[in-house]
């Protein structure tokens, strides 16, 4: 039987941040490219995040951060995923950040930052590029 | 150590992925399915649906607190639908039961319905086998209540709970002949809604009505709820149990059951693997397009190509 693997998302917003209005849109993005997406919901602390990201078999986490905090929030979910021996899972970020913080994050390990005005196929896109389904 | 050991001794990561390939229609994890089947057969498995925003999540996430007060293992599996358009799916049900994530006692995983090849029905049972040989002592199950692969899965489950919310009027008319002849229990949840009397007494009657069917066994209780205040989920348990030792109060009874479970799962078996061998495999040689192409012309009818593709297959013999 050859039915083709879903790429599977998780959408969360980590950190105390209530605004979600961006990352439904990305969600709804992503379903319509044809995956899978896990959303979380709001208010998650990075062990949630990782947690939900290992009991969902997710390929990719899209975090998303407008509060500010995400110096320690992004690379605290990278360095759960590799305690839980899950760092082949490609995290990226979207938000609001100031412009000296990306290529810091990038270094830490987050594989894309999107920030406002990106347009929804470039983001569609990059995951279609740059995210596999596990096991092809 | 084997996958199937893995599983066994509850590593997350390993019946996750497991899951993931019983969703894909991996062929291996048909192998461990098979070495996971005698760790089977011990949780007790429990159905929610009902129509989109009558709370069935909110539900699931108090019941989940209650049954961990109690140092019960529990697992949820979650199914939302995937857009028939696209083939993707948004599977937010977590986000109500999100602050379980982090118990070891928890495992929740979501599903999306797939349609046409997914084999709904199938991958969720297997996915319920694997949360079960991984020791969860309950499973709940969560579908919206609007097809009949939804209807099937809560079907298999032990109690099948219904949920419904006031207001719904003469809804109920057009779901009675559906869901609502499963429904083991039934939960008006959003009780302090108004309406919420007379959506009991609809149900009461309902269940009334159907005297025969009811006499001499189980008949729904109805009860109310406020899942979001945590209010009427202890009495959804204590009913919960009650139909457990129901279904087991008498050695007929519980053959009966098992009996009755065995033979919609091997239905649902062999009608799965019929699609998807059978349909996956024209599809892939292309052998579905050229029929199509036939009938679309009104060269040959839709019977006979059934009939050519079918017998074929069934000559030729399965893989």
């Amino acid at each position: 039987m050859n039915q083709k693997r879903k790429i599977r998302v998780l959408v969360a917003k980590p950190g105390l941040d209530g605004h979600d209005r961006g990352s439904r849109i990305i969600a709804r993005a992503y379903r319509d490219a044809g995956f899978e997406v896990v959303y979380s919901g709001l208010h998650q602390t990075p062990e949630e995040v990782v947690q939900a990201a290992i009991q969902e078999d997710v390929d990719m986490i899209g975090l998303s951060s407008l509060a500010g905090a995400h110096m320690y929030l992004f690379p605290r979910v990278l360095e759960l995923l590799k305690e839980n021996g899950a760092d082949d899972i490609v995290v990226c970020g979207g938000g609001i950040f100031p412009e000296e913080d990306i290529p810091k994050l990038k270094e830490a390990g987050i594989k894309e930052i999107f920030v406002p005005g990106t347009p929804l196929g470039e983001v569609v896109k990059w995951v279609e590029e740059n995210v596999k389904p596990r096991g092809s | 150590m084997g996958i199937a050991e893995k599983i066994i001794s509850g590593e997350i990561r390993a019946v996750a992925r497991l899951i993931r390939d019983i969703d894909d229609n991996i062929p291996e994890a048909r192998e461990v399915l098979k070495d996971l089947y005698p760790y089977t057969g011990k949780a007790y498995v429990v159905g929610i649906t009902g129509a989109p925003g009558v709370g069935k999540s909110t539900l699931v996430d108090q019941m989940v607190a209650h049954l961990r007060k109690a140092k019960k293992t529990v697992g949820v599996l979650a199914v939302d639908p995937t857009s028939p358009f696209s083939g993707g799916a948004i599977l937010g049900d977590r986000i109500r039961m999100q602050r379980h994530s982090m118990d070891e006692g928890v495992f929740i995983r979501s599903m999306a319905t797939r349609g046409y090849f997914g084999g709904l029905t199938q991958s969720t049972r297997s996915a319920i086998d694997v949360m079960d040989a991984m020791g969860k002592d309950y499973i709940i199950v969560e579908t919206v209540g609007v097809g009949q692969d939804e209807i099937d899965i809560v079907r298999s489950a032990h109690t099948t709970i219904i949920t419904l919310v006031p207001g719904m009027g003469d809804d109920i008319q057009a779901l009675k002949a559906g869901i609502l002849e499963v429904g083991d229990i039934f939960v008006i949840n959003k009780a302090d809604r108004e309406g919420a009397d007379r959506t009991v007494s609809d149900i009461r009657l309902m269940i009334e009505m159907d005297e025969k069917r009811y006499k001499n066994g189980w008949k729904p209780p109805i009860l109310t709820a406020q899942a979001v205040f945590d209010k009427g989920i202890k009495e959804i348990l204590d009913e919960i149990e009650k139909h457990g030792k129901y279904l087991t109060s008498s050695p007929e009874r519980k053959s009966m059951f098992q009996h009755e479970k065995a033979r919609n799962d091997l239905v649902e078996m062999i009608k799965d693997r019929i699609v998807s061998d059978v349909l996956a495999d024209i599809i892939h040689s292309g052998e579905f397009e050229r029929a199509l192409q036939l009938i679309v012309e009104r060269k040959i009818d839709p019977y006979t190509a059934c009939d050519n593709i079918v017998l074929k297959k069934l000559k030729s013999g399965y893989k």
